[in-house]
């Protein structure tokens, strides 16, 4: 709590002076402004510091909190705000729409409510923009409106290409990439246009006649560069799209000179960038081949009976409580499959079984499973799973050959061993988890359809593999009633 | 403006910095809690909104309903995006906690 106290100390050295003066004119006035902003700018960047653990996150999410409040609060009386009936009405139709989607939203709908939360930032950004636009132009600097410009580009693009990802997530809209010929020209040029709009406007800022057509080209941007762009590619996507709502707020702050809008939008798109990239290296893909590689929708699943062909063994409930029978250790291996199945409550009651009976269980969990980054962490831990169970594919990647059962639930891609050695094939030199190693490998699917990436897996045809074909949650439960029924 | 330019530089690295350091567990509050933090663009929404308009201005009102439009979206953000980050960041638990509470029968 050393940390906090020295915060709570710093408010009442900046705050103490101006909040006990009487005097209370215009120009202390901003001062108290000034101060409050340099606190939230300082409390974001605790608050990111402190979510490097679990031990220290929430206290993170308070100190946040407590910058925000500081930061509207010192708005609100700033002398720039004259009405606040509007504000306030704003304010409960905010809360209105947040509230419920933080509480009632079930845990497998994250992703989903995070597409939209960039959707509404980046609106906000976007709509801030051209107000002011609308109310300066034409006496608003070159340098200005080249911030004003891209953070219009940026926060329509978002707003729009965000709630395409929503509407793919929720299952709105089909969640396969939607492809057509010469896709790539139609976009590059549709951005070139918004651009190009975007620069007339900066030579000649009383161009109102281009304004529409600006808007109109950027929000068609979003959707086309969304399109194309599949399932299992949307945590890539959900980053690179929170980089660039935050960029959009942080531009914000320099068209209003507003430095803790800079600060906060670059700590957002630092965010996202970081992601995007750890998300891109967990897939052996650039960027560019996410967004316009549309990936999945060209590859044929050619020689699954090769692959496949007699080699197969597929196993009852009873059988799988037979190998888990004296296994020391035991990793499952969750993929998005779980999500859908919602199979993460019966998985934590196998493992509490399991480990009743001495076995060691852990979770290995690759950077890319679940549609959005960390969605499988989130998943188990509402499932009361212990994040101490919870293991990062490089770590648990060089213990996997003592692993006497891998449980393999609802993953395929992040687990095919083809990666590791068909250059050829999509998914090549992508990191994967080394299941194939394990002495033992349990496969829980419905079928041997392929995954993401539409090739077949090698890994379900080896002599150690057995395949459990069911659905996930019902899967589990047979499991625990077969080793109940054994005990 | 140069000095606008030099804060947003500093403030990226010190991001970079500080979020290299998040643990990979916790990359989906990380989101969510960033999200929440740029939605402090709700202050500049919040000026925009409130401001005294030039007298006559014929896009007063149209700017007035724009910011009141951006005040709302970058609120449920607010609001949104610091109670979904604690709601998981509940549910993270050491080894000891969770184990009490799957004998309690575990949540739901």
């Amino acid at each position: 709590m050393k940390p906090l106290l020295l915060l709570s100390t710093l408010i009442l050295v900046f705050a103490g002076p101006v909040l006990a003066s009487t005097n209370a004119g215009s120009g202390e006035q901003e001062w108290f402004v000034s101060y409050t902003y340099i606190l939230a700018a300082t409390s974001f960047i605790l608050a990111l510091k402190w979510l490097s653990h679990p031990k220290t996150a929430r206290r993170g999410v308070m100190v946040g909190e407590i910058g925000m409040l500081l930061a509207i609060v010192g708005t609100l009386i700033s002398h720039e705000v004259m009405s606040y009936t509007w504000i306030m009405i704003a304010f409960f139709i905010g809360a209105a729409i947040g509230v419920p989607l933080a509480v009632f939203m079930p845990m497998t709908a994250v992703p989903q409510r995070t597409a939209l939360s960039h959707a509404f930032g980046s609106l906000a950004a976007a709509l801030v923009g051209s107000a002011h636009y609308l109310l300066n132009t034409p006496d608003i600097s070159t340098f200005h409106m080249i911030a004003l410009v891209f953070e219009m580009l940026l926060g329509f693009l978002t707003f729009t290409g965000s709630m395409m990802a929503f509407g793919k997530l929720q299952e709105i809209l089909p969640s396969n990439p939607m492809v057509y010929k010469g896709q790539n020209f139609l976009n590059f040029t549709l951005l070139g246009l918004a651009v190009a709009s975007g620069v007339y406007m900066i030579i000649d800022p009383s161009a109102l006649w281009m304004f529409p057509i600006f808007i109109i080209l950027s929000l068609m941007f979003g959707v086309l560069l969304i399109l194309p762009i599949g399932g299992a590619d949307m945590p890539t996507v959900i980053a690179l799209l929170n980089s660039y709502a935050g960029l959009s707020a942080s531009l914000m702050g320099f068209v209003l000179d507003n430095k803790l809008l800079i600060v906060a939008g670059a700590l957002d798109g630092a965010s996202g960038l970081i992601l995007s990239i750890i998300m891109c290296k967990a897939m052996n893909r650039s960027f560019t081949n996410v967004l316009f590689g549309a990936f999945g929708a060209t590859t044929a699943a050619a020689k699954a009976d090769d692959v496949y062909g007699g080699k197969v063994k597929s196993v009852s409930a009873e059988d799988v409580a037979m190998m888990f029978e004296g296994a020391q250790r035991v990793v499952f291996i969750p993929g998005y499959g779980m999500a859908v199945a919602q199979a993460q409550f019966a998985v934590r009651d196998l493992a509490n079984l399991l480990q009743a009976k001495g076995t060691s269980v852990e979770y290995a969990i690759h950077p890319v499973a679940g549609r959005m980054p960390g969605h499988m962490n989130v998943l188990l831990a509402e499932a009361s799973v212990p994040y101490d169970e919870m293991i990062e594919m490089d770590d648990i990647n060089p213990t996997m050959p003592q692993v006497d059962v891998a449980v393999i639930i609802g993953a395929n891609d992040t687990v095919n061993p083809i990666a590791r050695t068909d250059p050829s094939s999509p998914i090549a030199g992508m990191p994967i988890i080394d299941a194939d190693k394990a002495r033992n490998v349990v496969v829980i699917k419905r079928s041997l359809s392929p995954g993401f990436a539409g090739i077949p897996n090698p890994l379900f045809a080896m002599p150690n593999t057995v395949m459990f074909f069911a659905d996930g949650k019902k899967a589990i439960m047979d499991l625990i009633a077969a080793i109940k029924a054994a005990a | 403006m140069d000095i606008n330019i030099f804060v947003f530089i500093m403030a990226t690295f010190l991001g970079i910095e500080v979020i290299r350091r998040v643990s990979h567990l916790l990359h989906t509050p990380l989101m969510s809690l960033t999200n929440a933090i740029s939605a402090i663009s709700v202050v500049g929404a919040i000026i925009i909104a409130g401001q005294e308009y030039p007298a006559g201005h014929q896009y007063a009102n149209l700017a007035k309903i724009l910011g009141v439009i951006a005040v709302a979206a970058a609120f449920s953000n607010v609001v949104g995006g610091f109670m979904i980050t604690d709601r998981m960041l509940k549910m993270f638990k050491p080894e000891a906690r969770a184990k009490q509470q799957n004998e309690k029968g575990g949540q739901k």
